[in-house]
């Protein structure tokens, strides 16, 4: 009895978690494709939707599932609403937060998107989804010779996995070569060039997960980057001081056995094909002072070139990178600071500045930025459009004293996209700035009247 | 000295005052009169400290050519470790850093560093740093030991321009002091990033001398003590203080023989030399020694000799009877040697006194080496020198220095004594050395400054006496020689006026040709990091060849840490201190076994080298090939040495092996034993297949000249693991065995 009454109670709380999940079982997805480019080593999944309320009440925002594979990798998630007809197309941006979902199957994570207006029943929204997976293509094989060239595999699912019932949807794999080794046939299922196209399938219930595997060739650069330590120092004295630490390994398949120079040389088409050995950084215009280096001095092979709206700063580490190979180096330039430090109205200052790593179709592991304050700045304060560590810290420079207050940023899993503006501001009082001068003109000074004392005080003791 | 100077000016201004009451019409007249000749000394003193200063930012300045050309970094091959040492002593603290077993190099054997090391060059750029470092100069170490050098090259102008004054006068200081700035001689051992031991020894070495000097002349203990603790720094600082311990014995003993024993002599030696030797005790790589080894005990015999004088004297003051102190004299003279010479016998027979090292005994004997310690005759800059590098290095000074010489004797003192032995002996080493060049250089440069400074000197009073005869008084210093000058220039007026001014201006033009050769010298020969390599490109653009770092870094990334590199020993000190990795041999050629080891397995065959090799647990082979590029001083042209060392321990290797009649070749025609062995493997590995020159074969070898005898080299136990872009650098990876069947 008391088994039943148990029983029931549970069947009860399901049923009452369900009926509040019911407002989500409102929608229904009426046509979804999915476009997944595999072409570099950033998985970028570009979801187009068609959402539909079915239900009776207001709908304000709805959720979009991940496998839990797929969540840990995900690295960036974005969302349009798309308004007007194909000429007169419109875009605005949504909001997009991770939430937590107890009940979801299989640990399953979920974002959830906010309309701009809610969704009154019988109203359809056209959204277009952007989501960017990193460290996604698992080589195989997991080791490659010099003579070999790189595949992988990827991981997804045929159908998308989503909370609600969607009535028709496709999925297309773009791969970078024609060359695909194999892929998992859910019929039906077809490849033209370099596409693979998985549906169109009708009328998919809830959760409904298929998974496929592409194995494929990818030859394009796995530059990771594992830390880089972005440090932006301010001067009120006219510049921007910008070093950035990097630690960067190729992150595909692992280099196995010999590295001839003979093949890398003559035969570079077919040999180290994997390999790189360039890597472009965009750069801020009107840049000057660039360096490039590493622990053990200066690294001679890289060009500048400047621009107005860019500065592109083409370099090579000192040996191609092959799998698993490692290579540190730090890049530092200066930027003139009228170009990023503003007066806010309420009389702080803020410097706007673009985070993220400057090397393109690169993944950083983690990234510090670490905004260097002058000398005396007070009520630091950082404004992002994305969650990231803030700490704050203290380093010394030349004739420091009481030290620089640092605004530490410190984000896991960075990619290109997240190359947006971010503003720091504090106050600062501009009398600081003569503190420097002031104790280097004093200490001259003293060194002058010490000399002067020294030729005029006669410090015999016995007399002449 | 700065102390005393307004002191007459004082007085003066007195008595000036004291004058305007006597006789005020004058007033205006004595006035101006006075304050000018106030004013001269004054300016003679401004002149002098802004010339000095000058001279001090010009050495600083000249020795900035590698850093503008290339960039600030450490070159050549020792500078590495005294670097890697520096950031140790910087990053643990000084108990660790003299305590510190590096176990990186040497492998299995290891190396204690705090005791096999003279710390006074590492010490003082971490002193340098920290004091930075407290003022809030944030400096990074590295720039710090880069400039090391150049900021002690200008401390020594200052120490040879009072060093000057001391010998001779005030205007041959300044002379030295701008000389020895920019003297190649010394340049070549002090650009920015040579941060050798050197760099701050010369310093060390002129101002002991000089202070000793100081010493012998005012008998002055204060100036003992210090000239003791310059020893001292010069003990921490350099195994060239061996030098001083005997050159000052040797010039106490002139004085003594030529009869100038004073006071003053027994004052500063005494001092000088027990206070020293306490505390050159206390460096641990010196220890004992001077009371141990050979090398060392001239000084201790001058010393006791030093006391025999000092009793004699007190005897004689005693005695008042000649016959009696002559006989009393021959027997303690005779005593106090036969005392000597016995201990010294049974000190060098019991073992206690060690004889004189392999060094030692090539200095003396230029030939030693080349017959018994090749490896000491393998270093190119230990060759004896050739007559071209001493008028590289020298320039002007080689014929100003007989000279100063002879300036030196006709005004012969303590002091110019001890310039002239200094001069004398150092350049007697430059020549069996060349390295030793930079020992003589001071010397060299003090001697040409006497002569410069004495001829300029005569020559201008001779023209001022022309023009000014009442006021001769003003020029001080000059002396006998500008008395001499005028009696002459009674005799032939005309005559001596145009003379003098076409000597001086060739002296001003012989100075001025030294300091374009300088610049020249500094800028073309002495400025280049040799870790990276320049070269003209066809358009007249500059290449660099950038390859050790580039496979030093390699290493540092893409290999086990605890990954063991066997190379040829050049290169022990930068794979430690750039790849970061544990190397068999390095530069400090303490066990000529192991170093024969590596050498053995270069020139024997692969087989043999592999078994060589896995006991030694080397994991990566490094060689440096200059084949592709042209660069002459790889290790195909430094491998006879291999062979040499090799075969020095271990009678196997025999280089008549290596050798077509007496001939060292690479191509067709090299021996057989030559064009299997590990290092001709390792070098040409797959190098047949390349074309490095147009219209040449493929396998032509740019650094020869030669094309390579053995095309098809197949490796069994190494594979390639790394060559750098222009082939300069090769590693290899020694695969483990093989499973047994």
């Amino acid at each position: 009895m008391a088994a039943r009454i148990w029983i029931l109670a549970v069947v009860v709380a399901v049923f009452l978690s369900l009926s509040a999940f019911s407002s989500a079982q409102d929608l229904q997805i009426v046509n979804a494709e999915r476009r997944i480019d595999l072409s570099s080593q950033i998985v970028k999944a570009f979801l187009t939707l068609k959402v539909e309320n079915i239900g009776k009440d207001p709908v304000a925002e709805m959720l979009l599932a991940f496998p839990p594979t797929q969540i840990k990798h995900l690295a960036m998630v974005q969302a349009l609403a798309i308004t007007g007809k194909k000429k007169k197309k419109t875009y605005l941006p949504l909001d997009v937060k991770p939430s937590e979902q107890p009940d979801a199957p299989n640990d399953a994570g979920f974002f959830i998107v906010s309309f701009a207006t809610p969704l009154g029943p019988g109203e359809t929204v056209k959204l277009e989804v952007l989501y960017i997976l990193t460290h996604s293509l698992e080589p195989f094989p997991v080791e490659i010779t010099q003579s070999e060239s790189q595949l992988v595999y990827y991981h997804d699912s045929a159908v998308i996995l989503s909370p609600y019932h969607i009535k028709q949807q496709t999925t297309f794999f773009k791969t970078p070569s024609t060359r695909v080794e194999s892929f998992t046939s859910i019929e039906p299922a077809n490849r033209a060039g370099k596409e693979i196209k998985y549906g169109p399938y009708e009328d998919r219930t809830p959760y409904s997960y298929t998974p496929v595997i592409v194995h494929f060739e990818n030859n394009s650069p796995f530059a990771v980057v594992e830390e880089l330590v972005r440090e932006i120092e301010i001067s009120h004295w006219g510049s921007l001081q910008i070093t950035e630490n990097y630690r960067l390994t190729h992150g595909g398949a692992r280099h196995k056995g010999v590295f001839s120079r003979v093949d890398y040389q003559s035969r570079r088409s077919i040999s180290g094909a994997s390999s790189f050995n360039a890597l472009l950084a965009v750069l801020p215009p009107r840049v000057n002072s660039v360096y490039y280096r590493d622990d053990i001095g200066n690294i001679s092979t890289s060009h500048l070139r400047t621009g107005f709206r860019k500065s592109e700063l083409e370099f090579e580490p000192r040996y191609p990178l092959f799998g698993g190979w490692k290579a540190t180096f730090i890049i530092g330039y200066r930027v003139p600071l009228e170009d990023y430090l503003f007066e806010a109205p309420d009389d702080r200052r803020y410097l706007n500045f673009t985070f993220g790593c400057p090397l393109v179709e690169t993944i950083v592991n983690k990234l510090t930025v670490k905004v260097v304050l002058p000398e005396g700045s007070k009520d630091p304060s950082a404004v992002l459009p994305f969650t990231v560590n803030q700490d704050l810290q203290v380093k010394y420079s030349y004739l420091d004293i009481v030290g620089r207050t640092v605004v530490v940023l410190q984000k896991d899993n960075v990619v290109p996209t997240h190359n947006v503006p971010f503003q720091v501001y504090y106050t600062f009082k501009p009398i600081y700035m003569l503190a420097e001068p002031f104790m280097l003109v004093s200490a001259f000074f003293f060194v002058f009247v010490a000399s002067l004392a020294y030729v005029h005080i006669d410090l015999n003791i016995a007399k002449k | 000295m700065g102390g005393k100077q307004p002191e007459p000016a004082n007085v003066s201004s007195k008595s000036e005052s004291m004058a305007t009451n006597k006789a005020s019409p004058d007033l205006l007249n004595s006035l101006s009169f006075k304050s000018l000749k106030l004013k001269t000394k004054q300016q003679e003193l401004l002149i002098r400290v802004s010339i000095l200063g000058l001279v001090y930012v010009l050495a600083f300045i000249a020795r900035l050519f590698s850093v503008l050309r290339y960039e600030s970094m450490i070159h050549e091959f020792d500078p590495y470790f005294n670097y890697r040492t520096t950031l140790f002593l910087t990053e643990k603290g000084f108990y660790e850093f003299w305590n510190w077993f590096d176990s990186e190099s040497w492998y299995p054997l290891g190396r204690i560093i705090g005791g096999t090391l003279y710390p006074g060059l590492m010490v003082t750029a971490a002193l340098i740093y920290w004091t930075l470092r407290f003022l809030r100069f944030f400096v990074h170490i590295r720039e710090v030991c880069v400039l090391t050098a150049p900021f002690f090259a200008s401390n020594t102008t200052v120490v040879a321009y009072f060093f000057g004054k001391e010998i001779w006068d005030t205007g041959a200081g300044l002379v030295a002091a701008a000389l020895i700035a920019i003297c190649p001689g010394y340049i070549s051992r002090s650009v920015a990033g040579s941060y050798d031991n050197e760099a701050v020894a010369i310093f060390a070495l002129l101002l002991t001398f000089y202070l000793f000097v100081k010493a012998v002349n005012t008998g002055s203990l204060a100036w003992a003590l210090g000239s003791a603790f310059g020893y001292f720094y010069m003990v921490s600082a350099w195994g060239g203080y061996v030098f001083i311990i005997n050159l000052v014995p040797l010039y106490v003993l002139v004085l003594l023989i030529t009869g100038r024993y004073s006071m003053r002599l027994y004052v500063a030696y005494n001092c000088m030399y027990i206070l020293g030797m306490l505390l050159a005790m206390q460096i641990r790589f010196v220890g004992f020694q001077h009371v141990q080894s050979g090398e060392h005990m001239g000084a201790m015999g001058v010393f006791l000799l030093m006391q025999v004088f000092y009793f004699l004297d007190w005897v004689k003051y005693q005695l008042n009877d000649t016959k009696l102190f002559q006989t009393f004299l021959r027997i303690t003279v005779t005593s106090a040697i036969l005392v000597g010479g016995i201990a010294l016998g049974v000190g060098t027979a019991s073992g206690y006194i060690s004889p004189w090292t392999g060094r030692f005994y090539s200095l003396l004997d230029p030939t030693y080496a080349k017959d018994h310690i090749p490896i000491i005759a393998s270093v190119s800059e230990h060759q004896p020198t050739a007559w071209s590098s001493f008028m590289f290095d020298y320039h002007i000074l080689l014929f100003l220095f007989p000279a100063g010489l002879y300036f030196c004797f006709k005004r012969l003192s303590d002091a110019t004594i001890f310039i002239v032995m200094y001069g004398l002996t150092s350049l007697y080493f430059a020549g069996v050395m060349v390295r030793l060049i930079l020992v003589a250089t001071p010397a060299v440069c003090l001697i040409s400054a006497i002569a410069v400074s004495a001829t300029v000197k005569n020559l201008t009073s001779l023209l001022r006496t022309k023009q000014k005869v009442p006021q001769t008084g003003s020029m001080k210093g000059a002396g006998s020689s500008k008395a001499s000058s005028k009696v002459l220039l009674d005799q032939s007026q005309p005559f001596q006026k145009n003379g003098a001014i076409a000597l001086l201006l060739g002296v001003f033009y012989l100075l001025s040709r030294y300091a374009i050769h300088c610049t020249w010298v500094t800028s073309e020969a002495y400025s280049s990091p040799s870790i990276v390599l320049a070269a003209r490109g066809a358009h007249g653009n500059r290449i660099i060849f950038d390859d050790y770092r580039e496979a030093y870094y390699w290493l540092r990334q893409n290999t086990p840490t605890d990954a063991k590199v066997m190379s040829w020993w050049d290169y022990g000190y930068q794979i430690t201190a750039m790849g970061n990795r544990t190397v068999i041999v390095d530069n400090n050629t303490w066990n000529n076994t192991h170093i024969a080891t590596v050498g053995r397995a270069m020139s024997s065959y692969e087989d043999e080298a592999y078994d060589i090799m896995r006991s030694l647990d080397v994991n990566y082979v490094l060689v440096v090939f200059g084949g592709v590029t042209g660069y002459s001083s790889d290790d195909i042209n430094k491998f006879l040495w291999m062979v040499r060392i090799g075969g020095g321990v271990f009678p196997v290797i025999k280089e008549p092996d290596y050798l077509v009649n007496g001939e060292f070749r690479v191509d067709k025609g090299a021996s057989p034993k030559m064009l299997n062995c590990l290092m001709y493997k390792l070098c040409y590995y797959r190098f047949g297949e390349l074309v490095t020159e147009y219209g040449k074969p493929s396998g032509y070898d740019r650094a020869r000249g030669v094309e390579i005898g053995n095309k098809d080299i197949k490796l069994e136990h190494l594979e390639e693991a790394y060559t750098t872009s222009n082939w300069i650098v090769r590693i290899y990876r020694v695969k483990p065995p093989t499973n047994r069947l």
